[in-house]
């Protein structure tokens, strides 16, 4: 995706985010969840694929989301769905970071 | 069993087992004939929403669909929908249907689901008695979920209680019948029995415990439910949920084992290697837990057919889950792990006037099962921690300050 055409958004502080505590982000109506992994944030779709669930409040291990309703599993660095029951792919986004602010770019 | 590759594969049963048994089967690489057969008219689904969204009104069946008659078409699935079985020929390895039409199979997938038990009670064929099981029932009781109307739950187990959190959210008042000394005591802990009792209470619900209902007398105006303590409770109409019966009788014709289900093993087979059998239909032996099974749960559905589809191609996969499944209620998630054990001794993590909150049931120190409140995240450590046999300090288990992660390590 090219960034040139991409507006970016704070949505939250570096300083909140850790590993095993994800942060729910809304912009321009998309649900995003911020996650930390090896130092770097990641951006992706907070719906599971599957059925109406909130995926940050699920649980994290390592690059893995595990969605609390059903524990579809998703890669958090590609968005891709690694089990069932989901079978379609999370959006991903592009971040970048200016001092402890997040920008996630739409 | 014939070791060759299955060239023609029938599942009996287009329900959530069914659909997962033909998608892992194509998935895994099967590229021979597959059959699904299904009595109802819809593609496969889900069955959960019915007792929720659906039957609120915040859906239509459709959402529930797991996938559609072109995209099976596509998978060159052979989807025979408003189609029954009505004979297993093992002898000659075919099914016959209803019309008379006869299908061979090299492997056979039974996943014929359950029903609900009936109560058979006098009066009860002219009095408005409601179940709820599949699309048809969830659409035709909604339709009679009116604003003001009285309804009557019979059974006080998961689905008794979504009824009546669905009834109560479309306006209506409802009471509640159970022949237990409390509510979903097949599932949950007494803790949780009362927390829920007090939450449907809250909402206007009567909840009445120890009453066997005896007899239905129908009315001009709805109907009265009689219990053998004399009682009786009226209303506009009767909803009955007090368990299921597994769709056992084609296996048992063909003279399978059936105890309390048709019984497999942990490779989900019959005693018949070129059958397996997957779902609700199933009483199965769990390694994890060394006992057997009869599971009505959403994820038996799906995870006992991946693992029988697998096996049906040669791919020996144990079915070894620990029993999980939840509901939704009055806008409270409830979420039950692990198989419950009257002997356990449980802790609380988490205030229950707060409305989150799992108790945690336990042997000595080691996590046997949970009912988790408004608090999935717990259900997730408690899974792992379950998995990993990992010893717990009592202590920080039941202290919330304690992030629950930490005892993961």
């Amino acid at each position: 995706m090219s960034t040139e055409s991409v507006t970016w958004h704070r949505v939250a502080s570096r300083s909140e985010l850790t590993p095993t505590n994800p942060l729910a982000v809304e912009v321009g109506g998309k649900l995003i969840g911020l996650y930390l992994v090896d130092g770097t944030v990641h951006a992706v779709g907070n719906l599971c694929t599957h059925e109406f669930a909130i995926l940050t409040e699920g649980f994290v291990e390592g690059d893995v989301i595990e969605c609390p309703l059903h524990q579809a599993r998703f890669s958090i660095k590609t968005g891709k769905v690694l089990s069932e029951p989901a079978d379609t792919d999370l959006p991903t986004y592009p971040v970048k970071l200016n001092g402890d602010d997040i920008y996630v770019g739409m | 069993m014939n070791t060759a590759p299955p060239q023609a594969i029938v599942i009996v049963g287009a329900g959530q087992a069914g659909y997962w048994g033909a998608h892992t089967l194509r998935k895994h690489g099967y590229s021979g004939r597959l059959v699904l057969i299904g009595d109802e008219v819809h593609p496969p689904y889900e069955r959960p929403p019915l007792s929720k969204q659906v039957l609120k009104g915040e859906a239509e069946p459709a959402s529930a669909w797991l996938t559609t008659p072109d995209t099976l078409a596509g998978l060159s699935v052979e989807f025979l929908s408003g189609r029954s079985v009505s004979v297993l020929d093992r002898h000659s390895r075919a099914v016959e249907l209803q019309d008379g039409t006869r299908i061979g199979y090299d492997r056979l997938l039974l996943t014929t689901g359950s029903r609900p038990r009936r109560l058979n009670l006098p009066g009860e064929n002219d009095a408005p008695v409601f179940y709820l099981r599949d699309v048809a029932d969830s659409l035709a009781l909604r339709a009679r979920l009116i604003q003001g109307g009285r309804i009557i739950v019979i059974g006080g187990g998961l689905i008794g209680l979504e009824v009546a959190a669905a009834a109560v959210a479309r306006g209506c008042t409802v009471t509640v019948i159970e022949a237990a000394d409390r509510l979903m005591a097949r599932v949950v802990g007494p803790a949780v029995s009362a927390h829920y009792a007090h939450l449907h209470s809250s909402r206007g619900t009567e909840i009445l415990t120890g009453r066997i209902p005896e007899r239905f007398e129908a009315s001009a105006a709805g109907c009265r439910v009689i219990c053998s303590d004399g009682s009786s409770s009226k209303g506009d109409l009767v909803v009955v949920g007090v368990g299921v019966v597994p769709n056992a009788e084609l296996a048992a014709a063909a003279d399978l084992k059936v105890e309390n289900g048709l019984c497999v093993d942990e490779f989900c087979r019959t005693d018949d290697p070129n059958i397996l059998a997957a779902g609700d239909v199933t009483n199965h032996f769990n390694p994890l837990l060394g006992c057997r099974l009869r599971l009505e749960t959403w994820q038996n559905a799906q995870n006992q057919a991946i693992a029988a589809a697998r096996n049906m191609i040669g791919d020996p996969q144990p079915y070894a889950d620990l029993p999980w499944g939840w509901s939704d209620q009055l806008g409270v998630n409830l979420q039950v792990l692990g198989a419950a054990k009257s002997s356990a001794e449980s802790t609380t993590r988490g205030d229950p006037a707060s409305g989150s909150f799992t108790v945690f049931y336990l042997e000595g120190d080691r996590i046997l099962g949970a009912n988790a409140v408004n608090s999935p995240k717990d259900i997730a450590v408690a899974r792992r921690l379950i998995a990993g046999n990992i010893a717990v300090d009592l202590r920080k288990l039941s202290d919330p300050a304690v992030p629950i992660r930490s005892l993961l390590t």
